[in-house]
């Protein structure tokens, strides 16, 4: 068990690297010990190069990574005590289950009767008593997942357990299930766990604490609920809900917001207006239809079900509404109002506060 | 992959299965014919049943031949599985050295197989050879030609020279289709390098490599032209392996007879060694 | 140890360049030179051996025969092992593991087997000594080989492609020629290397179905070794120059061998 801390991280997968080289840029992070948290970001944007320099896979070109206060940076995965869970189960095809659970424990030379325990404790823990004698590669796709997990779980000694994307092979009504029991087992063994994913449900459901990368660099931190209601760049408000925000251009002059002819009351508070490009930034959620206000003009609606989704035009750029599903939709050219303290203004992608 | 039931996809097979029979199955009709009579050429045949079949079966120069044809396939796998393995395995995963490897590695596979014998009988001529010259030069007594030893040593290592990088270009792409994740997850689990090999690499392996044994099994089994060239099947007898022997037999006494018999019994041979171990092959697959 | 990995692929190499160095610096050592001493390298350097081979007809011929008959081979064998491979990793139909089976087994017949009756079989067509008879009998085992590795890089074609092909109204034939061989222009790339590899490495039937017209250069080269007296410089400038083709072939697939065989077929 370890907090972790990362000093400054920056990575290349080219030796004589320019700043566009840059895979990750400047990491900082401050993980505290027997915490839940995510990595969150699309496809290429570092996280799965973050998490195998914390195992220690990759050495990283710049930095520290520290387990309680302890560098660790030059170590190896063998000796920073780690556990790693992959994207598509990795599990030894000629092995039973048993010895898959206990090949971990065989390396670190623990006495015979210390490993038995240990695997039928967790095999117990992950219901897969029953197939201990079988053949690992005979399992589905999610036995042979929680054999990955049970590798990962069935020592002692780790510092911290880390997920890469481990549910992308498995059906998702056993996604539910998986994640509902990680959650489980987090609470039981209370381990710095680690969750790397493009998906913004098992991140929000898994972490206590989300880490939001773009392009190599961590745009924002935070509790899911922060994540939703104040993102702090622009890449985060549209990345997570689903529709995500809107992003519409503005213009500020003297202190105020115009926004489609419009003055618009943010939260806000500008000071300065040394941007390249200033933009407003609303969740369709917070956003209603009135009397007066902007001038939209309806384009679509979708129902879902539980809520609709709207579709406006607003002089040449489109605003997405979220409404319940039992709202009137007004047809034609409307109006519509965002609601003051959800609506932050972006100066060239960074929150203005 | 699911296959829909298509009786009229037989007329896309139509041109393999005509230019396959006219090959095989006419010809195979004619060695059947032969090994069941005598002829006294024009075209008169007398039945002789099996007798052909046990004179052959019974004979020890085909004892003999067949036994110096296990020996020889049992020592090239016995060299060029584990070595091709092990140049596989040190191999340059990226970078320059992988077509450098690739091209020159590949380079004895695509040279004609009398080419191959004379170019080793050069290399190994004890006077004129580099080989033979400075084995004797170092104070071996070697000439191929002379002693027995000598020529299965050359024809042995001309043929580890020949075939290994088939092994290792099968077992080298059966080593890259793994995931990174595997080797990852080994290090993670504190997995030592044989570890990694024995619990990773091979089974991983396994299904080029049942491939590089088959096809190593099956063609040092029908080795002619190599050795014929090298040593003629000689000193003596000392080289001359099945292919060899047989056509002798056909071609050079034009015992067709005895020769169509030993042919059969050669091919049957070379397909009930494949079947075997196919299925053994097969039948791990099933239990796991 | 790591640090000293890359000796071993190296010392092998070195063991693989060996007899062909060997067999070039012969060929381009006069027949005086190589009879009367060793030398690592040739001391009265002469390319009077490549000189006879491209000015005498009997020798440039065996090439160009060898050439001719790899060639109709190759044609030969993928074109008619195109659409049965096609079969075999789409349909199911009667009888056919058998004969995918029983096609395989011909890879395992020994040619020498075959030499005789192809000898009497194709003297009684009237096609003894020809390019064509050499090309048909090497289909025994290339078309089984082609059928082979073409099944295999076709079944990891998803079948959906055709279903859509045929979905936006495309005959079978246009969709076949049009989108299905372009999908796996490298497996038919492999194949044909591994066709031309096994029709110009092989002799034995060659050698067999032919006399003068169609000789291969690998036939011309042991007979003189036999007949003509012990000309080993000859030898080697027509063995070193039976390497170039293999070399040329190779640089052109180099980058599909390794994905060929990561296949799992050959």
């Amino acid at each position: 068990m370890a907090k972790i801390t990362l000093n400054n991280l920056s990575h290349s997968y080219v030796p004589n690297y320019t700043d566009a080289d840059l895979v990750l840029r400047d990491i900082n992070i401050d993980w505290k010990d027997g915490g839940a948290y995510a990595l969150l970001g699309p496809s290429g944007c570092g996280k799965t190069t973050l998490l195998n320099i914390i195992s220690g896979l990759i050495k990283p070109t710049k930095g520290d990574i520290l387990f309680n206060d302890k560098n660790v940076t030059s170590l190896n995965p063998v000796e920073r005590d780690i556990a790693q869970i992959f994207q598509f189960p990795v599990i030894y095809d000629t092995m039973s289950v048993y010895d898959n659970l206990a090949f971990p424990l065989k390396n670190r030379d623990l006495s015979d009767t210390e490993i038995d325990s240990k695997v039928r404790e967790i095999a117990e823990m992950l219901e897969l008593t029953s197939t201990l004698n079988n053949r690992a590669s005979g399992l589905t796709a999610d036995g042979k997942q929680k054999i990955s997990l049970g590798r990962g779980l069935v020592r002692s000694d780790v510092n911290v357990i880390m997920f890469d994307e481990p549910l992308t092979v498995i059906d998702p009504h056993l996604k539910w299930i998986l994640r509902s029991k990680l959650k489980e087992l987090h609470q039981k063994i209370n381990r710095t766990m680690i969750y790397v994913t493009h998906d913004q449900t098992e991140a929000l459901t898994f972490a206590d604490q989300v880490v939001v990368m773009h392009e190599g660099q961590i745009v924002q931190t935070g509790t899911p609920v922060e994540l939703f209601e104040k993102p702090k760049h622009t890449f985060v408000g549209h990345f997570i809900g689903s529709p995500g925000m809107n992003i519409l251009p503005c213009q500020i002059e003297n202190g105020q917001i115009n926004f489609a002819g419009q003055e618009i009351q943010s939260n806000s508070n500008i000071k300065k207006n040394n941007f390249q490009k200033t933009q407003l930034g609303i969740r369709p959620e917070f956003i209603y239809f009135s009397d007066k206000g902007i001038p939209v003009k309806i384009k679509r609606v979708s129902n879902t079900g539980r809520h609709k989704i709207i579709d406006t035009e607003c002089s040449g750029g489109t605003i997405k509404i979220l409404s319940n599903a039992s709202t009137e939709i007004p047809s034609g050219s409307t109006h519509i109002s965002f609601d003051q303290k959800y609506t932050y203004v972006y100066g060239d992608n960074w929150i203005i506060e | 992959m699911n296959k829909t039931i298509n009786q009229k996809a037989w007329f896309f097979v139509v041109p393999v299965f005509v230019l396959v029979a006219f090959n095989a199955a006419i010809p195979l009709m004619t060695v059947v014919n032969y090994s069941f009579q005598e002829t006294f050429g024009n075209n008169v045949f007398a039945w002789e049943g099996t007798r052909w079949f046990k004179q052959i079966l019974l004979s020890e120069r085909f004892h003999d031949a067949l036994g110096r044809q296990i020996a020889f396939t049992f020592i090239i796998l016995l060299i060029q599985i584990p070595l091709g393995i092990g140049i596989a395995l040190t191999m340059p995963k990226k970078g320059w050295g992988v077509p450098v490897c690739l091209i020159l590695m590949s380079m004895p596979l695509l040279i004609p197989w009398n080419v191959v014998g004379a170019m080793w009988n050069i290399f190994a001529l004890p006077d004129i050879g580099f080989l033979g010259y400075s084995l004797n030069a170092i104070g071996f007594d070697f000439n191929f030609t002379q002693q027995p030893g000598d020529a299965w040593f050359t024809t042995i290592l001309m043929d580890v020279w020949h075939w290994t990088s088939l092994v290792v270009l099968l077992s080298y792409a059966g080593l890259n289709s793994i995931q990174p994740a595997y080797y990852q997850a080994a290090e993670i689990d504190g997995a030592s390098r044989w570890a990694t090999f024995r619990y990773i690499e091979l089974p991983k392996m396994k299904k080029v490599l049942t491939l590089a044994i088959l096809l190593r099994f099956m063609d040092s089994f029908m080795i002619y032209t190599e050795p014929f060239v090298l040593t003629g099947g000689g000193p003596g007898n000392a080289t001359a392996f099945l292919s060899i022997d047989l056509v002798k037999m056909a071609l050079g006494q034009f015992d067709l007879g005895p020769a169509a018999a030993m042919s059969l019994i050669y091919f049957f041979i070379v397909l009930l060694v494949c079947w075997v171990f196919y299925s053994l092959m097969m039948k791990n697959e099933v239990k796991s | 140890m790591k640090k000293y990995k890359w000796l071993i692929p190296t010392l092998y190499i070195i063991f693989l360049m060996l007899p062909i160095y060997w067999l070039i610096n012969m060929s381009f050592k006069t027949t005086t030179e190589i009879i009367n001493t060793y030398s690592l390298w040739p001391r009265e350097f002469t390319t009077e051996n490549y000189v006879k081979i491209f000015t005498d007809s009997t020798w440039y011929m065996g090439y160009v025969n060898s050439i001719t008959y790899t060639v109709f081979n190759t044609v030969i064998s993928v074109a008619a092992a195109l659409p049965a491979a096609y079969a075999f990793s789409r349909y199911k139909f009667l009888g056919d593991k058998h004969l995918f089976f029983w096609l395989l087994t011909n890879r395992m017949a020994p040619p020498a087997v075959f030499a005789l009756p192809f000898f009497q079989f194709y003297s009684s067509v009237n096609l003894f000594d020809t390019h064509i008879a050499v090309a048909l009998s090497h289909c025994l085992f290339n078309i089984p080989l082609a059928v082979w590795i073409l099944e295999g890089f076709m079944s990891a074609v998803p079948k959906e492609l055709d279903e859509t092909a045929y979905v936006d109204g495309y005959s079978f034939n246009r969709f076949f020629f049009k989108i299905f061989i372009p999908t796996i222009a490298a497996g038919i790339g492999i194949t044909m290397f591994f066709c031309f590899m096994f029709s110009w490495v092989e002799l034995l039937l060659a050698k067999t179905l032919t006399a003068t017209e169609a000789k291969p250069i690998a036939a011309t080269m042991t007979r003189t070794a036999s007949t003509s007296g012990y000309e080993l410089g000859l030898l080697a400038a027509a063995g070193s120059l039976t390497i170039i083709p293999g070399a040329i072939v190779i640089y052109f697939v180099r980058n599909y061998i390794a994905k060929g065989f990561a296949m799992g077929r050959v």
